[in-house]
């Protein structure tokens, strides 16, 4: 018998919470994305403290060096500390992201389930400005946003955000739609449940899981997009350090020294990778009816 | 004799062109088991979401279907709503499937009394103590099991408990036992028996299985597409059948055949186009005895003594 499921008599969620939490720790790549997500995470909130320069003290006299122990990642071509810049970095990288994904995916999570359940038509109308919205293109669409709004974080994450609900409130949509007519959505209904009771209590959770995977493998995606953007100037202004902007730094100054690209690109190496075990831990742990297979 | 607790009085049901119940009337008072049966396509489980108010989308309704003498479908959604858990309740053919596979029994059981004003714990040992009762051996443990994790027996047991939660006047059940195996539909059966005794409310049961109504049930309603073409004691249906359908129907239970029989019997034909309107009576295609009235004239009802009435022409003679 199942000896996650026998645990304790506390309320049912926090119970089923506890026990996602559990299986997650015995899944080893699910464990090693969470750690080097929960890694990442510390490093951004202790940027201040950890930082061993300061990412905005220029140096040029010492520019683009190689390891040494005053600068354990070398220098830039400004002579900043890069290590001190990627720490700040990924406070910028993981709160821009974070957030972007996460205001997307909630918006789609509504709109996707209020298009797969509701009337028809209404139906039709959502996807039409779903694909409407998707036939933008990012960058047109963000220069547009930035003639109205200027550059900046909050117009970053206000572009991202358009730009990615539609795909988000998409792979709702489809999932409630195959959900709409199961059996136990018609119990529901004839126990008296109103819609908003189906929706919230019923569907959510049966429709929420792929949203998570998907979200957390796109983190790193909206990174790039981040890095991206901030190259045009459309996001991060420099001289505030973020990974794009840095990796940007990078490759103009190759050639001198190909250890700012090396640098740069491994934390976005590793937070896509543990942001894409953790996404896959996740749906495997949040899911019930995965859990005999993967025992 | 006191008023029907269920009264459906001439419904009728069409999706677009398509008449899949017309003019259907039955009742029940409380306390009984009333059994509907029929071939697939008859307009059995049609009935049955109009029992509980929520035909398919799109579907045209007309008739009554009374609950303690107020018209279920005249009502606005809104209070329908109430009574659905708390006046009807419904018991589903696959219970594997009529719960939700990411909430665990308990969560789900105490979810359905979203009504009732009691604190959560009063509404966790409610669940507990009805699934007790209808034969869940551990029914705490039961409660923190997700439904894929409990047996088929113990599903059913489950959804019956579910549908009882609310303490409904009305019990639809839609094949209890079709998913079932014969141990467990005899012990689902026998169940659904004991609970009548408790229950203060009427059951009916809807299956294509005859024996499951014998075991089960004090009156049936025979249908054939889409209307009642006979209904009576079970004695009466199963001893005494009527209808040329009823016959046909009772001979071809393989429940009946004594011996090796060399092939099963069957009704030749099948099932008339339901899109428009028919002349005539519906089985007269398929019916032995069908005459020239048969093919003109729709079927008179005849009565054969108090609890008994056949839909046909040529019953009577």
């Amino acid at each position: 018998m199942p000896s996650a499921v026998d645990t304790g008599t506390a309320a049912a969620p926090a119970h089923r919470t506890r026990g996602a939490l559990a299986r997650l720790a015995r899944d080893g790549l699910g464990l090693t994305g969470a750690i080097l997500v929960a890694a990442f995470i510390l490093v951004a909130l202790l940027a201040p403290w950890i930082a061993p320069a300061d990412p905005l003290r220029l140096d040029v006299a010492n520019k683009l060096q190689g390891i040494s122990l005053a600068h354990w990642a070398g220098t830039d071509q400004l002579g900043r500390d890069t290590l001190s810049r990627l720490i700040w970095g990924a406070r910028m990288a993981l709160g821009i992201s974070l957030s972007a994904t996460g205001l997307a995916g909630a918006i789609g999570l509504v709109l996707g389930m209020i298009a797969g359940y509701g009337p028809r038509w209404l139906d039709g109308l959502m996807v039409l400005c779903f694909d409407s919205v998707s036939s933008l293109p990012v960058i047109m669409f963000a220069l547009a946003v930035i003639t109205v709004t200027g550059p900046g974080v909050a117009t970053l994450i206000l572009v991202i955000v358009t730009v990615s609900i539609p795909g988000y409130a998409r792979l709702i949509r489809a999932q409630t739609l195959t959900m709409r007519n199961a059996d136990f959505i018609v119990a529901e209904r004839t126990m008296g449940a109103s819609t908003a009771r189906i929706l919230l209590r019923h569907m959510l959770p049966n429709v929420v899981g792929p949203l998570v995977i998907v979200l957390s493998m796109d983190v790193p995606v909206v990174i790039m997009l981040e890095a991206g953007l901030s190259y045009l100037n459309l996001g991060v202004r420099p001289p505030q350090p973020s990974w794009g902007n840095m990796l940007y730094d990078g490759y103009t100054s190759l050639r001198q020294q190909p250890l700012l690209v090396i640098a740069s690109g491994l934390p976005l190496v590793l937070a896509t990778v543990g942001f894409t075990f953790l996404g896959e831990g996740l749906r495997d742990a949040l899911d019930p009816r995965l859990r005999v297979a993967s025992r | 004799m006191t008023a029907p607790l269920l009264d459906v009085r001439g419904l009728s049901l069409s999706y677009g062109p398509v008449r899949a119940l017309r003019g259907v009337s039955i009742d029940a008072r409380a306390g009984e088991i009333i059994g509907i049966v029929g071939e697939s396509g008859c307009g059995k489980s049609t009935l049955a979401s109009a029992l509980i108010g929520l035909p398919a989308p799109g579907a045209t309704v007309a008739g009554e279907v009374r609950i303690a003498g107020e018209d279920f479908l005249a009502l606005p959604e809104a209070r329908r709503r109430e009574w659905r858990g708390a006046r009807v309740a419904m018991v589903f053919q696959d219970p594997m499937t009529s719960f939700n596979p990411v909430l665990t029994l308990g969560d789900q059981l105490v979810d359905f009394q979203h009504r009732s004003p009691v604190p959560r714990a009063e509404k966790r040992a409610r669940a507990a103590a009805i699934l007790a009762r209808v034969g869940l051996p551990d029914p705490d443990l039961a409660l923190r099991r997700h439904i894929h994790e409990l047996s088929g027996g113990m599903r059913q047991r489950a959804a019956i408990a579910a549908a009882l939660l609310m303490r409904p006047m009305l019990l639809v059940a839609d094949e209890p036992t079709t998913a079932l195996d014969v141990t467990m539909e005899a012990q689902i059966i026998h169940l659904l028996r004991e609970l009548r005794a408790e229950h203060q409310g009427a059951i009916v049961v809807i299956t294509h299985h005859l024996g499951v109504i014998g075991e089960l049930c004090d009156r049936v309603y025979v249908m054939y597409a889409g209307e009642v073409v006979e209904e009576g004691t079970v004695d009466e249906i199963y001893h005494s059948p009527r209808h040329p359908y009823t016959r046909a129907l009772i001979d071809c239970d393989p429940a009946h055949i004594d011996g090796p029989a060399g092939r099963l019997p069957t009704i030749p034909g099948r099932l008339p186009d339901l899109t428009g309107t028919l002349r005539g009576c519906a089985f007269q295609p398929r019916c032995p005895r069908a005459g020239p009235r048969c093919l003109a004239l729709a079927p008179p009802r005849v009565a054969f003594g108090p609890t008994q009435a056949a839909f046909c022409h040529e019953a009577g003679r």
